[in-house]
């Protein structure tokens, strides 16, 4: 076999290359800086690979490959911390585990989802790295078959996952994606320029809505919010049930669906241009079909940890084909990554089409390398699990205030714009109210994350096909209906066939009692309004520009069809309808807050914000937060206070960040961090 | 400007004729430019991501050996808006002490030549400390090469061709131009999200014309010339020290555009338009990236900056290792970067009318 001829020889040099005590030391200092930037949602690898770079010039290029490798390959590890016990989607890579894993943990079940998803990265990443090492040598000409119209296709069926996500009321799901995909417009079109919902005379909006932000703002907001009103602590239970060890059994009575998954992470991180976006939803949507009793997703089935984390290390690796081979990077971090190789030694690793001839035992030790961080990685992290497992149990209104800390601090990173915190409460206020209303949040957010792609490649394959059609009608349909896009119509239908007949039976955020008629029908009024402000909006852009135009008004014209569906049903349906669903009615509630009182807090932080700088602002809302609200003695809250801001600055100054300033800053210079 | 200028040159005289000790001793009475112990940040208006990013990283390291004093050489990134809203930022800043540049590209430069709106920096107020220039190539897959009579593009007129775009108002406005000008009708596919997005589209043969900068045609481009599914159509070229194109350095092979427009019927290499294509090309390629101290930077400041990046550009690995990450490209300073930003950013009105209306009748943009 020609392939094995080459490839063994290549990997026994990099085995060469990797085992030594002092690369294995290196990629140790990686993975353990990786777990700790890892807590800023968001941010991990970018600003973790970004610390490292003043470090990688000159240096020998296995040492550089093993302290980067290792910060990387653990940032959809450390990822899943923020993702089960907070609820917070820390990255593209973690949103569906959000869905089972938080659950888990509310029910004291923190520690045996952690594990479980730990045991399925580490799984995830060594079969990864297993598959490419084989597949890397062929990769190149089928990474080349899959063009616009077949990533279009991709895209539609990580869409068509909406079905299994929609929640009771299907149509509700819908409008929720469009609603999603709607905010994904915003900003400047991609195709002419044209302005959706945007004007030059805000210029935060005209790049649109980061991920970062509406990621936070539309889970983690709301469920710290929802925490915070009910005045306890995160697990319902005093007493952790399930530990470490049952996580790992859990893996391993469900280790074929873990190999699906990582096959499935791997060969749509592949994919230039896709990969992170869709593979976690797709893992989800595989798992929930492939599940006899599907009524514990969404609050707390342990597969639902399995599949999406199984899948999201594998694609790390998968990420590695069109970073290495073609020089594309797949992620933001893998942007770095190649910026950084370029610095290593003398410069002689050029990433790119001759990367498998040059350098095949650097592609192989790169690629073992992320495999054996993530083995490093995820002993650390199960083995921390159970300690950290506990935060689940300290009073909410101590975790909060910290949270909020963090979530305002990375947010504005995506920015570096006081809009950033503003965006970040508004979309965090939309969450609250379709958290209330029952409206389904994973469907919003894939709408969001398929938005860009799912109008450029249409816009692309339309453009490119007709050029096609007019060469002749056989070469276009060639172009548009290869055997990849055939099969991925078909699995698509399938899966959205199945998917709507299973949604009735899969409440992805647990069972919502029925309210009044009065509360979920002006929600529903507010996102109809929305939806034809922004069909007006896209209605108004000129011919010319007409590609920026398709797509939005297309979108909102659906979902403005499936609102006024909706609205009909609402009118003639009666109260106890699933339509209803209002988490604050009904009189057994667990709050002991009101939701205004609770957000006023963190109006406050922003308006201060505004006005003080977000330094001066947070030692205000963490000493009045903790005194007041949680009712602690003002010593107490002043070493709160104390503890918050040193660690922020610290993270801050190590991240080389800057904090939003305010209205003083602008009148008087102040020195850093009060800048 | 022009007493500037006189300062300008005056402390860089000083600075170079005097010895080390009475340029510490002068530097030490007047502005303290010594930046020991402190952090000098550098500000990029792009992602971390992108061309700028690899080139700021290049330089930070050497920056901070050359410095006086060894401070740290921090790249921080600001994205938003194509650059402009790094840049606006840039100029609310004024000159501190020193521990403040910023990067700007040929995406900075062009808004600013076409009067996009967004654009409320002014580059006549920035000091330029070092000018980094890069040049272009233009390919073809092989069948559609061999259709080329030598230098004569006419063959190619009858072709459908797909490019994959960044946008029309960006780089992209140099190669569009210049294959309009060939007489080729290219349909630019908009929404690529970089280069590297043109030429994997390229690869997987639904684009049938692309470029690449320098340094990105030497990694990606290349292999595919040597295995034989692409073909160098031209490239740009460089000026020369009179201002005029001649073949690029780093490809002296290759013919340039003016070559293939003086070869090509129906390609004047005179004119309103062929000028608006020079102009555009002078300010997008051979003074690509730029260094600048903010605005009220005392001379003593930019001398120290000049010289570091001269200290840099004499180091005697420099050609080694610069040559994969930036080209054979000169990395201009004093006057010369001075020049180079002055043709970079001055483009006559004449050019600038052409490049509006072509651009609003083309491509329905209107500026």
């Amino acid at each position: 076999m020609d392939i094995l001829s080459v490839a063994l020889p290549a990997l026994g040099s990099a085995a060469g290359l990797i085992l030594q005590p002092v690369v294995l030391g290196y990629l140790v200092l990686g993975v353990v800086m990786g777990l700790c930037v890892g807590v800023f949602p968001g941010l991990g690898g970018i600003a973790g690979l970004s610390l490292l770079l003043p470090f990688m010039f000159g240096m020998d290029p296995v040492l550089g490959l093993a302290l980067m490798i290792g910060m990387v390959a653990v940032v959809p590890t450390s990822d899943t911390f923020a993702s089960v016990l907070m609820g917070i989607p820390g990255s593209s890579a973690s949103q569906a585990t959000v869905l089972d894993g938080f659950p888990m943990a509310k029910k004291g079940e923190a520690a045996r989802a952690l594990s479980a998803a730990f045991a399925s990265s580490l799984f995830g990443g060594l079969v990864g790295a297993a598959f490419l090492t084989l597949f890397i040598l062929v990769a190149r000409p089928i990474v080349l078959e899959f063009r616009t119209p077949e990533l279009l296709m991709i895209t539609v069926f990580g869409l068509s996952m909406v079905g299994i996500l929609a929640g009771r009321v299907a149509l509700k799901g819908i409008v929720a994606a469009g609603l999603g995909m709607m905010v994904g417009t915003i900003g400047e079109g991609d195709s002419s320029g044209e302005l959706r919902m945007a004007s030059y005379d805000l210029p935060y909006l005209v790049d649109g809505l980061k991920l970062v932000i509406v990621g936070l703002g539309i889970f983690a907001i709301p469920e710290i919010v929802a925490l915070l009103r009910q005045d306890r602590a995160i697990s319902e239970r005093s007493v952790l049930g399930g530990g470490w060890m049952r996580g790992v059994r859990d893996w391993l009575a469900n280790a074929w669906l873990s190999v699906r998954c990582s096959i499935i992470g791997v060969v749509v991180g592949v994919i230039p241009g896709l990969g992170g976006s869709v593979v976690d939803w797709i893992a989800y949507g595989h798992t929930v079909q492939t599940t006899k009793d599907k009524s514990r997703f969404g609050s707390g089935e342990v597969r639902g940890v399995i599949g999406p984390e199984s899948s999201n290390n594998a694609k790390e690796g998968g990420g590695l084909v069109p970073t290495l081979l073609f020089g594309i990077p797949g992620s933001g971090s893998m942007a770095i990554f190649i910026g950084a190789i370029a610095l290593l030694g003398s410069g002689n690793i050029e990433v790119g089409p001759s990367m498998l001839k040059n350098n095949l035992d650097i592609t192989y030790a790169i690629v073992w390398l992320l495999a054996l961080a993530n083995v490093v990685g995820t002993l650390i992290c199960i083995g921390a699990s159970g300690g950290i497992a506990r935060l689940t149990t300290i009073p909410f209104s101590l975790l909060a205030p910290f949270l909020f800390m963090i979530i305002a601090f990375a947010a504005f990173q995506s920015g570096q714009d006081l809009m950033d915190l503003v965006a970040l409460f508004v979309i965090g206020f939309l969450g609250i109210m379709m958290r209330r209303f029952d409206w389904s949040r994973p469907a919003f957010l894939i709408g969001f994350v398929l938005s860009n792609p799912a109008e450029t490649y249409a816009n692309q394959a339309v453009q490119i096909a007709q050029s096609r059609f007019r060469k002749g009608f056989a070469e276009g349909i060639d172009y548009i209906f290869s055997p990849i896009v055939i099969v991925l119509i078909i699995i698509t239908l399938i899966s959205v066939v199945v998917g709507l007949r299973q949604a009735k039976t899969i409440m992805a955020e647990g069972a919502v009692k029925s309210g009044r008629k009065m509360a979920p029908m002006i929600f529903l009024l507010a996102v109809l309004a929305y939806l034809v402000v922004s069909f007006v909006d896209a209605s108004l852009i000129p011919d010319y520009a007409a590609a920026d135009r398709v797509f939005p008004r297309f979108v909102s014209g659906v979902a403005i069809a499936g609102a006024l569906i909706l609205l009909v049903q609402m009118i003639v349906r009666p109260e106890s309808h699933a339509l209803f669903a209002d988490r604050d009615a009904g009189g057994d509630r667990e709050d002991v807050h009101g939701l205004w009182p609770t957000l006023a807090w963190f109006a406050g932080l922003l308006i201060l914000t505004a006005l003080l700088g977000f330094i001066i602002a947070l030692a205000l809302f963490l000493f009045a937060f903790i005194h007041h609200r949680a009712g602690r003695p003002a010593g107490f809250a002043a070493a709160y206070t104390g503890a918050g801001i040193v660690f922020m600055c610290f993270m801050a100054w190590l991240l080389n960040r800057d904090f939003p300033p305010g209205l003083l800053q602008s009148f008087v210079d102040l020195p850093w961090p009060l800048t | 400007m022009n007493l500037k200028t006189v300062l300008r040159r005056a402390a860089l005289g000083l600075v170079t004729a005097v010895s080390a000790t009475l340029a510490m001793v002068a530097m030490a009475a007047s502005q303290g430019i010594d930046l020991k112990g402190k952090t000098v940040e550098w500000v990029i208006p792009f992602s971390e991501t992108g061309g700028s990013a690899k080139w700021a990283n290049f330089y930070a390291p050497l920056l901070s050996e050359a410095l006086p004093g060894n401070p740290t050489v921090v790249v921080k990134f600001m994205p938003g808006a194509g650059s402009t809203k790094g840049a606006n930022w840039f100029q609310g800043q004024s000159y501190e002490d020193g521990t403040l540049i910023f990067g700007s590209s040929g995406s900075t430069q062009f808004p600013y030549l076409l009067g996009d709106p967004r654009v409320r920096y002014e580059y006549n107020d920035w000091n330029v400390v070092l000018a980094s220039g890069t040049g272009g190539v233009a390919y073809l897959p092989p069948e559609l090469a061999g259709m080329m009579n030598g230098l004569d593009a006419s063959g190619l007129k009858g072709t459908d061709f797909i490019y994959g775009s960044q946008g029309a108002t960006r780089l992209d406005l140099v190669p569009l131009l210049a294959w309009e000008m060939l007489g080729l009708s290219v349909e630019p596919v908009f929404g690529i999200k970089g280069r590297g997005d043109g030429r994997l589209m390229f690869e997987r043969g639904e684009a049938n014309i692309d470029y690449q900068t320098s340094s990105s045609y030497l990694k990606g481009v290349t292999p595919l010339v040597e295995a034989g599914t692409a073909v160098p159509m031209m490239s740009w070229g460089a000026l020369d020290a009179s201002g005029n194109i001649v073949r690029d350095p780093t490809f002296p092979d290759m013919p340039t555009f003016k070559e293939l427009c003086d070869a090509t019927p129906g390609c004047e290499t005179s004119g309103e338009k062929w000028d608006a294509w020079k102009a555009f090309f002078v300010a997008g390629f051979p003074a690509q990236k730029m260094v600048f101290l903010p605005a009220g930077a005392p001379d003593a400041a930019i001398a120290t900056y000049m010289e570091a990046f001269e200290a840099v550009k004499a180091r005697p690995d420099f050609a080694e290792i610069s040559m994969g990450r930036l080209g054979v490209y000169p990395q201009m300073t004093g006057d010369e970067a001075t020049g180079a930003l002055a043709s970079a950013t001055q483009v006559p009105d004449s050019a600038k009318e052409f490049v509006v209306d072509w651009l609003l009748e083309r491509y329905g943009v209107s500026l």
